[in-house]
């Protein structure tokens, strides 16, 4: 073989450069990384279960966008009877005021872009009130 | 097995007698029967009568319109081939150019003419619509699914009465005051008026109707023995561009 020296070199410089991003964070300590969703104060239960919302909240939004708009019956019935009123901003943001800590974390960490909020409203989110409890 | 012509009748029977009550016990026994839908209710017929006598548009007055466009997050873009309209006034002329009796009494003429959706019994939006982004509800109001709108105009283009809008560029920033009970729109989706759909879920009026101070504006279910039936059965009354079979349930007093 010629140039051995040079190629398994070369190999070697390569698979180095090409590892570098999982090494570098495993290095810096950021490799277990995950997002942190602010989860609501004072809620224990979601319209679903926890796993169950985790999983597949994408296509309970869909469902209840379809049951709302195309059937006009705003009305959900979780697995555990009880009901709900459909509507994202109405009812998804009550519990989960703030956007940004709470979809945007998730979603900016799996690269989405869902574009729920071109057209649904954000409410500006309050300052938690002091003094009132 | 021995059976006998007479049991071997009564089973036949009884097997036949099962099967007819099939249908009726699959009736009580589906969960969903349990429950009745909030949807439209089938058979309903929703329409709209405009008092045009009693309307004050011609005075100046705007509240039907202010209010609806305030709930619904209507943008004033401020540049007319960019307008997006739900309720909008406009001249008698423009509104019937059907009407081409040129001695139609002066203060006919002279009205101002609130215009919106009609709400068609045939709409011709519906027909062409290729994604069945627009549609109509049982109750007959012709909906609108932005989600599902491509933004081709198809629609505005087969629409009679210049109902519909296109968002030219994002609408948020021509709202004034964004209302968070309704959605806003996006560049690219088409835009009417839903006979505020929204707020007959909460067994509200529509918000045209709530602000009218002149008592111009009736909506209702256009069923025999309604309020909306009888002032629409007893007085004389026009559609918009009615020979074009569209059978609009938008209804002018004269």
């Amino acid at each position: 073989m010629y140039d051995k020296g040079k190629i398994i070199g070369g190999l070697a410089i390569f698979l180095c450069l090409a590892s570098f991003p999982v090494w570098y964070m495993a290095a810096s300590g950021k490799a277990d990384y995950h997002p942190d969703p602010v989860l609501p104060a004072g809620e224990n239960q979601c319209v679903e279960s926890a796993q169950y919302m985790r999983e597949y909240h994408m296509q309970l939004m869909q469902q209840w966008r379809d049951q709302s708009v195309r059937q006009g019956d705003s009305i959900y019935i979780s697995s555990d009877n009880r009901t709900f009123d459909i509507n994202l901003t109405g009812t998804c943001l009550k519990c989960h005021p703030s956007k940004a800590e709470f979809c945007d974390r998730c979603h900016n960490y799996t690269g989405t872009a869902p574009n729920c909020w071109d057209c649904h409203n954000v409410p500006p989110v309050k300052a938690p009130q002091q003094g009132t409890e | 097995m021995n059976i006998d012509r007479r049991s071997f009748l009564k089973l036949t029977a009884l097997g036949l007698l099962a099967l007819a009550a099939k249908p009726a016990i699959d009736l009580i026994s589906k969960p969903s029967a349990a429950r009745a839908l909030n949807g439209p209710a089938a058979g309903k017929r929703l329409a709209m009568a405009i008092d045009l006598k009693a309307c004050t548009a011609k005075n100046g007055c705007i509240d039907c319109i202010a209010a609806c466009h305030r709930v619904h997050n209507v943008p004033d873009i401020g540049n007319r081939k960019e307008d997006i309209k739900w309720l909008w006034e406009t001249g008698y002329d423009q509104a019937f150019p059907d009407q081409e009796n040129k001695f139609a009494a002066q203060p006919l003429q002279d009205r101002r003419v609130l215009v919106l959706c009609n709400h068609c019994d045939n709409p011709p939006c519906v027909k062409v619509c290729p994604t069945q982004a627009t549609w109509k509800r049982d109750d007959g109001i012709v909906m609108m699914d932005y989600h599902r709108c491509i933004g081709c105009r198809y629609c505005m283009a087969a629409c009679p009465y210049g109902s519909r809008s296109f968002n030219w560029r994002d609408p948020r920033p021509y709202i004034k005051v964004i209302d968070d009970g309704y959605p806003t729109r996006t560049k690219g989706v088409v835009e009417k008026c839903n006979f505020c759909e929204e707020r007959l879920v909460d067994g509200l009026q529509p918000a045209c109707v709530e602000a009218c101070t002149s008592g111009a504006l009736t909506f209702g279910d256009l069923k025999p023995g309604t309020g909306l039936y009888r002032l629409v059965s007893s007085e004389f009354n026009l559609c918009r561009k009615a020979e074009l079979g569209t059978l609009p349930q938008v209804y002018y007093l004269l």
